[in-house]
């Protein structure tokens, strides 16, 4: 029965009702993987990655169509199915209250795993994973990377067939995102398994063997990455200016007719044409005549903002109405938020331990690093809303902890998840966060007025939220945080869980309030997300490992080997630099 | 490896893992075993449903011997703590300042109307806010005038003349204490906790996590995480039983007339019951927070409120007394208070046995054909 397809899905339909509505999550998909393979799914949210996943492993159960997983049909013998594949859904359960040790033998008694094998494949797993010294750590206690190893390992624990991993890598460290991968390939290599995985890092597309491109319920494409960014050979280029920030020249750049993309990659700004000729910039530069623009290489990237942009009816293109009329842009010197020394303690847990930084107004500034690492805490005291164990905190001047409410009024804080009220209308949320912020009636209206129109929200002024996509919640939770005109805006995680196309059109905005002399405080876990700060800390274990401008950092960790580096190579270097020596992994 | 051995290998890794997680988290010990002792305490000490030490006000417009001695009669009951007014206007406001409990009123003409017919009327008012507590103490102040009205006619060497005279005579609780009634009743309320509340919110903590979603692709059966689901919570279940039966046998000196492995297998009986409920929810609710609210509505409030455990049934109006009929704690409180209070009556016992197990089939077996390894 062994054959070369690990996985066959016929004209698959899945639907699903809601409050009278009909969401046709998987609509007439047709797809096959080959075996010893690693296939990426890969699409915007929504896409129906993870439906597709649960009806793989018979979790749902398909209107119509015709699953085939490793020669077994899925709707007549679920629980074969079940028994042969390994699946580590989208937050892998792990019994937090076990230890690692436990977790592993809970998982090898279910899949049957002979007590004289256990011994050599633990480990096997705990030597790949790292975790040899943890054993009898509690899961719960665990670093997300560290958990998310563990919940691999657990899958592994009797190599399946066929390994299908629901967003294996979302909210990892790049170091253990890269141990996930080579674990994951060691398995294909060594035990000859298929696997279907689904990612929100599109740079992670570049590493599997093929991708299926999904949107809205659809396949759009399959194919291995080059098959994708081939086309656009020849309509992707990097521009510079000595002259011009990158911000601004990106902010200009996305505004010019023909260009499909332009996005801040490390010192350059990247572009995607709609066709092989450039279009004319001098009508948009005409001042500017040392623009440099070369040629360069397309990657998966680059398709799938084009292929999506494509099949979008609506081009979201954020309007430059962002910024106020006239700011007062004081001298650029002018330190607006002072951390000196900042401490948290939770019980003998250090959250935050000994950060110091500065930010100047109208900067873009950037916490960086891995969930766990200290960011939303820090976040959380630097709004007020956790106190301070030791240190200060100075925001415009102002201690916190003597006036706090002074400085909270001149603060714009968007939380993790965005915190709207989910069943009041869109208006009805701006209505309500502009009388939070105590503003007059005239001001209200103003304001309102002005956030549906700078965010775009005309078409959906009078829906509930919860029915909003994603990226017009982000947009709906901004805008609530922006009513009050605030000096200063503190994003945390404002990108998590968001897809590619409206964390572009996010950071567009972005950019477009910096200019206009906002001081903007984010904390992010995508590394590439660091380009767009003009100075960032980088942050493990509740410790700032470095600070600066990102190319002052790439700087330092450029070597023969590695001429370009990536924010990625520098976080990783960093970590395993400040590594504890007995975590390192042996 | 066969498909028994490996069958008994999933099997014993699922109730290992429940088993220990039960062990390191502090809330399931709370509920299984905390709760039930908290529980107890407060109605075996805190709540009494008996009247004692009523305040009660007495005035009496024209004293003389009869009248000293009908209110020495309510100054030597347990039951009253006379407090004099002067006028039947003073007991009523301090009736209404809830600074008595009820009044007893002798007007002027009552020995007057005593001698010449042997019957005179008194006053008696009652706080009916609490109609439980105002009947209890009606019923107390009557039996107090009865009394005396007895000992009266016998000193005047005359027979009352009252058609019929009650001889009351109390069984099963001769001290007639509430706590003797209240304290087995409550053991169908613990388990019912432990069997519904916390195992319905341990799955739904399965499914919150997402533990739930892994698990069920692999290679176990439905029914192997049922019962592996089922085992640990029985034995915590009927922990909290034998708790509280020790306690109420020596702690508060409740009798145990039955026998004890009647007890056990009526209780074992009504945890499969409380069992199946809680997974039923648990299939409906994926959330610790709706799975805590239904059971608390659909089997908690009706274990406390519509069992017999404080409130008798009889009393209830037909079409509640009709609801309490699916109602198991009901059974099992029957079962309870005839095995703690009145001894080994097998008809009562058995009768309501039946019917639990009757709700125990229903109730697993809705479960197993409801419960399956999918999402949707």
């Amino acid at each position: 029965m062994e054959s070369s397809i690990a996985l066959e899905l016929e004209r698959v339909y899945k639907t699903f009702t809601t409050d009278n509505t009909i969401v046709n999550a998987l609509d007439d998909i047709s797809l096959h993987i080959s075996s010893g393979k690693v296939t990426g799914l890969i699409g915007p949210d929504g896409a129906g990655k993870t439906t597709l996943m649960r009806l793989v492993t018979s979790l749902l159960v398909p209107d119509k169509g015709k699953i085939t997983v490793l020669g077994i049909n899925a709707l007549q013998e679920p629980l074969r199915v079940q028994s042969s594949v390994g699946y580590m859904p989208q937050r892998f359960g792990l019994y937090e209250d076990l230890t690692i040790q436990e977790n592993l033998n809970f998982y090898a008694d279910l899949q049957g795993v002979a007590l004289t094998d256990r011994k050599s494949r633990y480990q096997e797993l705990m030597h790949l994973t790292g975790l040899t010294h943890f054993t009898n750590r509690l899961a719960g206690k665990l670093s997300g990377g560290m958990k998310q190893k563990l919940g691999l390992a657990c899958t592994l624990v009797h190599p399946p067939r066929l390994l299908i991993l629901d967003e294996p890598t979302v909210g990892v460290d790049p170091v253990s995102r890269r141990e996930l991968w080579s674990i994951i390939y060691r398995q294909v290599k060594k035990e000859g398994m298929s696997v279907l995985l689904s990612t929100a890092y599109l740079d992670e597309a570049e590493r599997c063997d093929e991708v299926i491109l999904m949107h809205q319920g659809k396949r759009l494409g399959q194919g291995t990455p080059q098959f994708f960014s081939q086309p656009l050979r020849g309509r992707v280029f990097h521009v510079t200016s000595p002259s011009i920030s990158k911000r601004s020249l990106s902010i200009r750049l996305n505004s010019v007719s023909g260009i499909i993309d332009a996005i801040i990659e490390g010192e350059k700004v990247r572009i995607v044409t709609e066709s092989e000729s450039l279009p004319n910039l001098s009508e948009i530069f005409p001042d500017h005549s040392d623009l440099s623009i070369e040629a360069a290489e397309p990657i998966f990237e680059d398709a799938f903002i084009a292929t999506l942009k494509d099949s979008q009816t609506t081009v979201v293109q954020p309007k430059n109405t962002l910024s106020k009329t006239s700011r007062d842009h004081s001298t650029a010197s002018d330190v607006v938020i002072d951390v000196e020394n900042l401490t948290r303690k939770f019980g003998d847990f250090v959250a935050v331990n000994d950060v110091s930084f500065h930010v100047t107004r109208g900067e873009i500034f950037g916490l960086l690093g891995a969930n766990g690492a200290g960011k939303s805490t820090t976040f959380r005291m630097l709004c007020g809303l956790l106190t301070v164990t030791k240190g200060t905190v100075r925001i415009a001047g102002l201690d916190l902890r003597h006036a706090s409410a002074e400085a909270r009024g001149r603060i714009g804080y968007m939380a993790q998840h965005f915190s709207l009220y989910i069943n009041l209308t869109v208006e009805q949320n701006l209505k309500f966060f502009a009388s939070a912020y105590g503003l007059s009636r005239a001001q209200k209206k103003e304001r309102i007025d002005w956030a549906i129109s700078a965010f775009e929200l005309t078409s959906y002024r009078n829906s509930i939220s919860a029915d909003l996509p994603l990226g017009f919640k982000q947009r709906l939770a901004m805008a609530a945080a922006l009513m009050h005109e605030p000096d200063i805006l503190f994003l945390d995680e404002p990108t998590s869980g968001v897809d590619p196309l409206a964390r572009r059109e996010f950071w567009q905005r972005i950019n477009t309030l910096a200019e206009s002399g906002v001081t903007v405080l984010v904390t992010t876990h995508f590394m590439d997300e660091a380009n767009y700060c003009d100075r960032l800390v980088i942050m493990a274990d509740g410790k700032v490992l470095a600070e600066g401008a990102p190319a002052e950092m790439k700087n330092r960790f450029r070597h023969p080997d590695q001429p370009d580096p990536t924010m990625e190579d520098v976080f990783i270097e960093l970590i395993e630099s400040n590594q504890n020596p007995k975590e390192k992994v042996a | 490896m066969n498909t028994f051995t490996k069958k008994r290998m999933r099997l014993m890794g699922m109730i290992r893992k429940e088993s220990l997680q039960i062990l390191r988290d502090p809330s399931s010990i709370a509920i299984a075993f905390v709760l039930p002792v908290i529980l107890l305490l407060l109605f075996g000490y805190g709540v009494s449903l008996d009247a004692k030490g009523v305040r009660l006000a007495t005035v009496v417009e024209q004293p003389d011997t009869n009248t000293t001695s009908l209110i020495g009669s309510f100054q030597q009951s347990e039951y009253f703590v006379p407090i004099v007014y002067n006028s039947i206007q003073e007991a009523e406001e301090a009736l209404r300042s809830l600074k008595v409990d009820g009044i007893v009123w002798l007007r002027n003409d009552f020995s007057n109307r005593l001698l010449s017919r042997n019957n005179a009327p008194i006053g008696v008012y009652v706080n009916g806010v609490d109609a439980n507590q105002a009947r209890i103490t009606e019923g107390y102040i009557q039996g107090v005038w009865q009394n005396w009205l007895l000992n009266y006619t016998h000193d005047q060497g005359q027979d009352l003349k009252i058609p019929v005279l009650l001889e009351p005579r109390i069984w099963f609780n001769a001290a007639v204490n509430s706590r003797y009634f209240l304290v087995p009743g409550l053991i169908a309320v613990i388990m019912t906790l432990i069997g519904a509340m916390l195992t319905s919110m341990v799955v739904a903590r399965e499914w919150e996590r997402g533990t739930m979603e892994a698990l069920m692709v692999t290679p176990i059966h439905i029914r192997e995480i049922v019962i592996g689901k089922l085992v640990p919570y029985f034995i915590l279940g009927m922990g909290g039983m034998f708790l509280s039966v020790a306690m109420a046998v020596w702690l508060f000196d409740v009798p145990l007339r039955g026998s004890f492995w009647a007890l056990t297998a009526a209780s074992a009986l009504f945890m499969m019951v409380a069992l199946g409920m809680g997974l039923l929810i648990s299939i409906v609710a994926k959330s610790q927070f709706v799975a805590g609210q239904v059971s608390i509505i659909v089997t908690f409030l009706p274990a406390f409120i519509l069992s017999g455990f404080i409130f008798q049934i009889s009393s209830m109006p037909d079409a509640i007394q009709f609801i309490t009929h699916v109602i198991p704690a009901r059974y099992f409180v029957a079962i309870l208070q005839t095995l703690f209070l009145a001894g080994n009556i097998w008809p009562v016992i058995l009768s309501n046995a039946a019917a639990l197990l009757i709700m125990m089939f229903i109730f697993l077996g809705l479960v197993k054909r409801k419960a399956r390894k999918q999402l949707d």
